[in-house]
């Protein structure tokens, strides 16, 4: 049943869900995602100095926690506080991406 | 006219089987201008040469580069890749074709390559610990864990460096541990364990080899080790460089390299701080702290130690600064383009190239105008390494 949550959330646009971030900004939000946390946790994700970010490493964790680290960042390790870089639905959008397998790449914006 | 072919001209035929069998012949020419460029998102790298500032061939197939660093053997042929996907390649500058590749780790971070030049040498994040191989065929000779604890945990290597003797000397981020593995004796490795401060993040060996200093991401100040009397174990030195106040989020994790030792002093990035440390070697006494724009990620002196050249953390990555060592004051802020990973000065440092990853282009600096020469397009561009680096302890 989740499987199938997850196939239909990703087959929605993501500017249709309300409070989405916008294309350009999707854009932007991967590219931050995949090039700049992707500096710890691996262009692909696979981890380095901080831990995994796919799907299958995150499943099973509570997205408001996972959320909370996006913004908040986690004391005492290198994770910095995103907050004021994303905004607080921007976070959200970020770890519903994760979790269901984060997109490409597709550059900076122009 | 088959007669004739066959009585006079049949050596064409193994000649064109042959030279057809051994593709194009490489051009002969020297190494000593050669280098590369790591294209992070693509998995390839450039072979480029400073003399023409131009790019002479792509090499594909390299795995995972998010965080790829590089060294090179001792006749500057053969350039070894080390990628985040644990894949070490070794590459022929000349042919432009990959001369071996083993995938040995889980998710490593860089490595090294031994005085001798026999040994190449991983570290590695998963499984923590270092990995040497064999420089010719890449065989496995001696896997050494990073393991500490009654529990059998490995830790992840930081601040990978060659030492004179064939040994190795690396920091354990989750073990707070420095420790020097003495490798000239391959296949019976013997490893010495020095404590050592918080979270030592990335490292560096000074030129001669003596003085090992590690960044600590979770205590102000930084571990010194000196590797000419390691029993007297690690000192702390600029304690307290942070004054106690509250470091800022680190975006990006500074590097560490021998490239930060210019007119006998270290200038080494504050994490957390908008600030380069300045300490003079020996007496390890704060001389200055010099104000910077952002948080500096890469402190490179030219080759000459007059300049600095600094740029920063995410996400002031698109700016760079330029101290001059004399008065160590900035003299120039620039923005040579977005996303500033990396740069590199040539053997004699009259340029300097810069990766500006977002604008997918190299841009290439005199190093004294700070006029712009040239630029070379590539795609994602993250490391510059140049073959001087083959002839330099701790690169």
């Amino acid at each position: 049943m989740s499987l199938v949550c997850a196939a239909m959330m990703a087959a929605q646009p993501a500017v249709a869900q309300p409070g989405a971030p916008g294309s350009e900004r999707v854009r932007e939000l991967v590219h931050l995602v995949r090039q700049d946390c992707g500096s710890c946790h691996g262009l692909t994700l696979q981890g380095g100095l901080g831990p995994a970010l796919t799907a299958a490493s995150l499943s099973g964790k509570p997205r408001d926690s996972l959320v909370a680290t996006v913004l908040g960042g986690r004391p005492g390790t290198p994770m910095p506080p995103f907050r004021g870089i994303v905004a607080d639905d921007e976070a959200e959008w970020i770890v519903e991406r994760l979790l269901e397998g984060f997109p490409s790449d597709s550059g900076a914006s122009r | 006219m088959l007669q004739f072919f066959v009585k006079y001209m049949w050596w064409i035929v193994p000649l064109v089987l042959l030279s057809a069998c051994a593709g194009p012949q490489p051009v002969l020419r020297g190494t000593g201008d050669l280098g590369v460029v790591i294209e992070r998102a693509t998995g390839q790298m450039q072979v480029i040469e400073t003399s023409g500032r131009k790019s002479l061939a792509q090499v594909s197939g390299l795995g995972d580069l998010s965080h790829a660093s590089v060294v090179f053997s001792r006749d500057s042929r053969y350039a070894y890749v080390f990628g985040r996907d644990g894949g070490l390649t070794k590459v022929d500058l000349l042919t432009a074709s990959i001369a071996g590749r083993v995938v040995q780790a889980g998710n490593a971070i860089g490595g090294a390559i031994s005085q001798d030049g026999r040994l190449v040498v991983a570290q590695n994040y998963e499984p923590g610990g270092i990995k040497a191989f064999d420089a010719d065929t890449l065989e496995l000779v001696a896997d050494v864990p990073a393991d500490f604890g009654s529990e059998g945990k490995r830790s992840k290597v930081v601040g990978l460096a060659d030492l004179p003797g064939n040994r190795f000397v690396y920091a354990l981020f989750d073990a707070n541990e420095i420790r020097v593995t003495d490798l000239s004796d391959p296949r019976h490795p013997k490893t010495e364990r020095y404590p050592a401060g918080k979270q030592p993040y990335d490292a560096l060996v000074t030129p001669d080899g003596r003085y090992y200093i590690a960044g600590l991401f979770g205590e102000d100040g930084l571990s010194l080790l000196d590797l000419w009397q390691p029993e007297l174990g690690v000192r702390t030195i600029l304690p307290g460089y942070g004054r106690g106040e509250q470091a800022l989020p680190v975006y990006k994790m500074p590097h560490l390299r021998g490239w930060a030792v210019a007119g006998g002093r270290a200038y080494l990035p504050a994490i957390g701080r908008h600030e380069v440390l300045v300490v003079e070697l020996g007496s390890w006494k704060e001389v200055t702290r010099i104000p910077v724009k952002s948080q500096p990620v890469f402190v490179m002196a030219r080759p000459d130690g007059r300049e600095v050249w600094v740029n920063f953390a995410f996400p002031d990555n698109g700016w760079m600064q330029v101290i001059d060592t004399f008065t160590n004051r900035t003299v120039n802020t620039f923005q040579p383009g977005r996303a500033i990973l990396h740069l590199e000065f040539t053997p004699r440092g009259e340029a300097v190239w810069i990766s500006a990853r977002d604008d997918n282009k190299v841009a290439i600096y005199d190093t004294r105008s700070h006029q712009k020469l040239a630029e070379l397009p590539a795609a994602s561009p993250s490391g510059i390494f140049f073959t001087s680096r083959a002839f330099r302890t701790g690169f």
